[in-house]
Parts: structure tokens; sequence; C-alpha cells
């Protein structure tokens, strides 16, 4: 059957015949990286013509439409724009870190691309250690957002940091024990395990009510992680302006932007993994014809469904919550979320131990 | 009385909000000193959008004025225009018809409707919910309709006149009133499950923004930010003027003093204006809608005064007359300064969130601070 594992399959058998072996490594992870990039940039695209879509639908107006068939290029006409745009180092600006931090929001996004499951047999690189290494290195974007905040020589821009970093080093903890919770029932740090022991059923419904519990602070921690409304202390347009990228102009701005929406995507499709099976279809017991049904659908658009349904939420929490203060949002996760999930990872610990699920 | 201004510390972080700032709805410049998050004062300069609207009046006749006041506070402009024609009124002891004063009162609390949706949007978008704001705009578009067809403008009426209003409503009014009224009804829901209802927003607003019912008075509070307080001070209650005697209606008091209770005040009142448009609509009478006035009007030699219920509280002109076509001074006792004066006490000691909040409950108009 059609499918990116065989594409990929055939790529490489077709590289080996023609380079051998070792040229054909060393030029899969050209194309590999390539694909990365490309990804990164029609996420990017794809997110944010979605996203002013959604809007738009949500605040009964049409949003863009006049560039290409519904306005469907829209996004591409703004990168253009921002690519030709001049950059801008405000005076007194530390040039160094003012200049690096967008990349570091970039790489991170890009570094955490690597150990998804975008299909069946269709992965990057699945290292043992997959959900540590998400937890680790999306910790690290909170930096760029400091290192942006702090050079930009602003005080709009240095308490969005500020008030950035409390909130992502807070909500790290519900969202990795929101995720520990699957890793003890699935007992495996890797990524593909966590999608093999969802064949029959996804986690979500098999958990009992302690994977579901895990799953809305997955969703509500994963939402502060990235900045997003109602949890977008460091933005805050109407607090802070634009927060820590008030001073961004052009390319540079675009490319806080796009991390933004591809970490939207990354913990989404995290968040599809880990609780809705990732690129496993919707199985129902023992309904052979329904399961043959939907084994015919490609592992790929299982995957992209599934993140994207949990992009919309994302969004649609964005366009129509108002904001939390500052304080009620560490109260939120310090008095409300980490309390629940502790005590949810213990459930779900006697869950596993007994195997009481299913 | 006011507490000391400019006392720093080190460490104290002051932030220059505005005058162009996406919170401040115009050009107020807001010094804000913070330690942190928290607010140790806040400090309001004026001055941007100064246009000395009170000496352009001197030059300008009894007619005239008018049309300049309706660029102060430009969401309640036919109130504002209501107040100068009255003032005028009174000093030429003119009798306003009864179908002018109908439609006087409806245009007023049309325009209050208006000003409350587009506050009610703004307000939202301030606690970063941004879809509300067009779903107010549904509505108060509507009403900009209905403007547009009788006074021929959208936001800049200019529609009363001394003795009446200009010209005769259009043919279509009521039945333009009446689908408004409809939508309306039809809508108003979704503003209680979109903001009223929702948990993060009564969070926002509850118990923040404090203003005592003996600091709403001291500091000239008017209009729904008293009125959010328990202090009762509608204009059209106290000292009814047109026809607001005669109608039934109820002055929205809540005694929260925090900003949903001034929230509350606003959503409530907007549905009082409606049950004053409904119980108009059908009984506008038939006759002048101007009274016969003199080309020139001449105040005599004295002192004028009058007052409304803007929708953001009473709106005072005073009339010096000297006997000459113009007047000799004209001073008006805006709404949204007296309002202003009031935001560092309730802000201090609370969040930068807080001070938004409670800078959206004060529903400030800058060009009706400045003039």
């Amino acid at each position: 059957m059609w499918s990116l594992s065989n594409i990929a399959a055939n790529i490489d058998l077709w590289l080996n015949e023609q380079v051998g072996a070792t040229w054909a490594v060393v030029l899969e992870m050209v194309i590999a990286g390539v694909a990365v990039i490309g990804l990164f940039a029609t996420l990017g695209l794809v997110l944010v013509i979605m996203e002013r879509k959604v809007s738009a639908w949500m605040q009964i107006r049409l949003g863009p439409n006049r560039v290409g068939p519904k306005g469907m290029f829209q996004s591409l006409a703004d990168t253009l724009k921002l690519l030709v745009k001049e950059g801008m180092t405000p005076g007194g600006a530390d040039k160094l870190l003012f200049n690096v931090a967008p990349f570091v929001a970039m790489i991170v996004a890009m570094l955490l691309l690597a150990p998804l499951a975008f299909a069946k047999d269709f992965q990057l690189w699945d290292l043992n250690i997959g959900v540590l290494y998400i937890s680790a290195v999306s910790s690290i974007s909170v930096i760029s957002i400091l290192m942006a905040g702090w050079a930009s020589n602003n005080k709009y821009s240095l308490l969005g940091a500020m008030r950035s970093g409390a909130q992502i080093v807070s909500y790290e903890l519900s969202a990795g024990l929101a995720v520990l919770a699957i890793v003890v029932l699935t007992g495996s740090l890797r990524i593909s395990d966590i999608i093999q022991a969802q064949e029959n059923g996804w986690w979500l419904f098999k958990g009992h009510i302690p994977a579901i519990i895990a799953f809305i602070i997955f969703i509500i921690a994963v939402t502060a992680e990235t900045n997003r409304a109602p949890f977008d202390m460091a933005e805050a347009e109407s607090e802070l302006t634009a927060g820590f990228h008030t001073e961004y102009s052009g390319m540079k701005f675009a490319l806080f932007f796009l991390a933004e929406y591809a970490n939207v995507f990354i913990v989404c499709a995290i968040g599809a993994t880990l609780f809705l099976g990732g690129w496993m279809p919707f199985h129902i017991g023992n309904w052979t014809a329904f399961n043959g049904v939907m084994d015919w659908i490609p592992s790929s658009i299982w995957f992209f469904g599934k993140t994207f349904a949990l992009i919309f939420l994302i969004m649609w929490f964005r366009w129509t919550f108002p904001r939390l203060r500052i304080d009620q949002l560490l109260n939120l996760e310090w008095k409300y979320l980490l309390p629940i999930s502790m005590f949810n990872l213990l459930l779900v610990t006697l869950i596993a131990i007994m195997g009481w699920h299913f | 009385m006011f507490e000391e201004v400019g006392t720093t510390t080190e460490g104290d972080l002051i932030i220059n909000m505005g005058p162009q700032h996406p919170a401040t709805h115009g050009v107020l410049h807001l010094v804000v000193t913070l330690n942190g998050e928290t607010i140790k004062n806040v400090e309001p300069h004026l001055g941007y959008i100064h246009r000395s609207i009170e000496k352009m009046c001197e030059s300008l006749t009894y007619r005239q004025f008018i049309y300049v006041t309706s660029r102060m506070d430009y969401l309640s402009a036919h109130i504002n225009n209501h107040a100068c024609a009255m003032c005028v009124e009174k000093g030429l002891q003119l009798e306003v018809p009864p179908r002018a004063q109908v439609i006087r009162v409806l245009m007023d609390e049309l325009t209050r409707i208006a000003s409350h949706e587009l506050w009610w949007g703004a307000m939202a978008m301030d606690l970063g919910a941004f879809t509300p704001f067009f779903h107010a705009f549904r509505e108060r578009e509507s009403i900009n309709d209905i403007m547009e067809e009788t006074c021929g403008a959208r936001l800049t009426m200019n529609y009363m006149v001394p003795g009446g209003v200009m010209h005769d409503l259009h043919p279509n009014f009521q039945r333009r009133v009446k689908d408004f009224l409809q939508l309306y009804k039809s809508k108003v829901h979704e503003y209680d499950e979109m903001v009223t209802g929702n948990v993060i927003f009564q969070n926002r607003m509850k118990g923040v923004g404090i203003i005592s019912a003996e600091d709403a008075i001291s500091y000239g509070c008017t209009g729904p930010v008293a009125r959010g307080s328990g202090v009762s001070c509608d204009v059209r209650k106290h000292y009814p003027y047109e026809i607001y005697d005669k109608l039934q209606f109820d002055e929205i008091l809540e005694t929260g003093c925090d900003s949903f209770a001034r929230y509350m005040v606003r959503v409530r009142e907007m549905n009082q204006s409606i049950s004053i448009i409904e119980q108009l609509i059908d009984n506008i009478p038939e006759g002048d809608f101007q009274a016969k006035t003199k080309a020139v009007l001449k105040l005599p030699k004295g002192e004028f005064y009058s007052k409304a219920e803007t929708a953001r509280g009473e709106l005072g002109v005073y009339i010096v007359s000297e006997g000459g076509t113009t007047p000799y001074r004209i001073k008006f006792r805006s709404p949204g300064f007296s309002n202003l004066s009031i935001l560092n006490r309730m802000a201090k000691g609370g969040k930068i969130g807080d001070l938004i909040a409670a800078m959206g409950t004060l529903d400030l108009v800058i060009p009706d601070i400045d003039r």
C-alpha cells in the first residue's frame, strides 16, 4: 500500500544501488535535514493560514481572501514581505544575544521534530529515551525567550521574558508528570514502543479516568508552555504590547513566529502520539469490518488528523478565552495542576502495577 | 487626599504605557512605577489630543458650537449634542416639541447601547479575548446603520440642534430599530456565555480595582463607575430631562465596588436602554421635530448649566453669556476626566493585568478627557 515508509524505503534502495552504502547514509542525512527544514517552513505557513481562518470563522468575518484561492497563499505573501523587511537591532541592545535568540527558538523546534513518528515506520530518530529527549529539549526554548527579552533593552520585553520564564519552568512540571503517566502505562520511553502499545486501543480510552485527567492536564500545560492564550503572558498584547518580541522585526520576528507555530504542532503531535495512538488507526474491539476500513486509511493521515484536531482545540482556546493574570497562572499550576498530576501519577502507577488497564 | 506621586526607590521599574499602547484606547500616557509585576504608582499624563474645544466654542455661534462637541466623547456624540442643545434652550427658554423630545431620547439610548457594546468588546480585548469584540461590533453596526440613515453620519452625528432635532426621522427608522431589537435579543445570550459566565473572566474581574463609595464620591466619579460602587447618580433619574420622568426604567446599582460590579452595571444598563426604546418606538408622537427659532440665536446675559447622562457618566455644560451671539465662556464637565483621576487609587498594589482590567472598566474615551 502507498505510504510514507514505502517511499522512504524506495529512496533508500535506489540510493544504495546508485552510490553505495556509505554515501547513501550521508545523502539520506542531507535529505532528512532538508525534509525537516521543509516541513518546518510548510508547517509555519499552513498553521498561520489555519489560525487566521479559524479565528475569522469564530469572529464572524471572512479572514484573508485575496491572495490565491480563498486566500490560501496569504501566508506565502506575508513571508515574502517579512523576508525583504529590514531586521532592525535597537540601540543599546546586546547585538549577539539579540540576533541569536530567534535561531535558538527555531533550532529547539527543529530538534523536537526528530523523535516524532509521522507515519508507520517513518521516524527520523527512534531513540530509546524519546520522551525524556522531548522534555529536555523543549525546556531549552525558554532560554531563547529570556535571551530575546534581556537583549532587547526594552522594559516590556524584559517583563515578558521574566513572565515566560516563570511560566514555562512551572508548567514543564505538569506536562512532564502527565507524560510520565503514559510512560508508566507503557513501560518504555521509546516513542515507537508507546505507539505499539496502543495497537488495540488508545491510552486515552485504555487508561481509565487517570489517563483522561493526564490528557487534560497535558493540554493545559502545553498550551501554557507554548505561550498560547489563555496563557500568553509572555506576549500579552494588551499589557506588554508584544512582550519578548516587541523589538523584533522582519525575518527575525518571523522566526519567532514560525517557532511558535512549530511548537504548537510539536506539542500537539506529542499529545496525539502519547494519548491518541500516534499513527495507529482507531479500532473498536472485535468489529473486524470496521477495523479493516480504519486500517485502509493511511497512517500518516491518522497522525496528521489527530494532530490537527488537537491544534484546532488549542486555537479554539485562544480565540475564546480571556487571559489569566500572572499570579492566577502560577496558582493554577502550583496549587491545582501539580498536586492533581502527582496524585494522578500515583493512581496510574497503581493501575499499571495491578494491570487494571485494558 | 491625593497620594504623593513620583516617589521611587531603588529597583523600581518605570514604564511609559502609552501614548501608543494597545490598552490605553487612544493617546493616554500612563507613567507606571512597578515593583516586579506589582504596581506602585500610576500617573496619567494628558494633553496628547487636546484641541481646546472649549476655546473654539467661544468663537462659534450657539448653533455652530454644538457640532464641535460631537468630537469630545465621540461614542456619545448624540448625548453631548443633547446636553449642549438643552443648555442653549434653557437660555432661550425654548419649549421642545414632544416629537423632538422622543426622538432625542431614542437617539440617546441607541447611542448608549452602541457605546456600551464597544466598551464590552474592548473590555474583553483588554483581558486578552479577541472574539467578543467582533460579536459586539455586529450589533453596534446595525445601530450605526440606523444612525446613518437618519443623521447622515455614523459617529459624529450632529443631529441635535437648539429647539429639537435637525430633520425628521427616516421613514425606515421604526422598522430598522425593531429589527435591531430583535437582533439584540437573539444574540444577547452570547454575551453571557462568552464573557460574563467565563471563569477566567470572573476571576480577573472580581475583587480587583476596588472603588469604595466614599472614594467614588470624593473623586467625582459618575456614571457606571460610581453606580458600580452603589452610588446613585443617574442624571436621568435625579434630574430628569426631556421625557425621562415619564418612562419606566431602573437605575442600575451594584454594590460590588470592584471591576466586575462596573462590568455588570453596563451590561444591565444595555437592557434598560433596550426597554426604554421598546416603550418609545411605537409611541413617537406626530408633530414638529423642531421648535421655531430665530435665525440668529442670542442668549440673554447670564449663566446657564445643564447636564445629561452620557454612556460614561454625567456631562455638564456650563455657558456664560454676555448677551451676544457667541458664548463668553464654555466649560464642559466631562465624566471621563473625573473617572480617570481614580485610576491610581484603584490600580495601586495590583498587578499589571489588574491595571488594564481596571482601566477597561473606567471606559475611558481620551478625547473626552482632553477635549
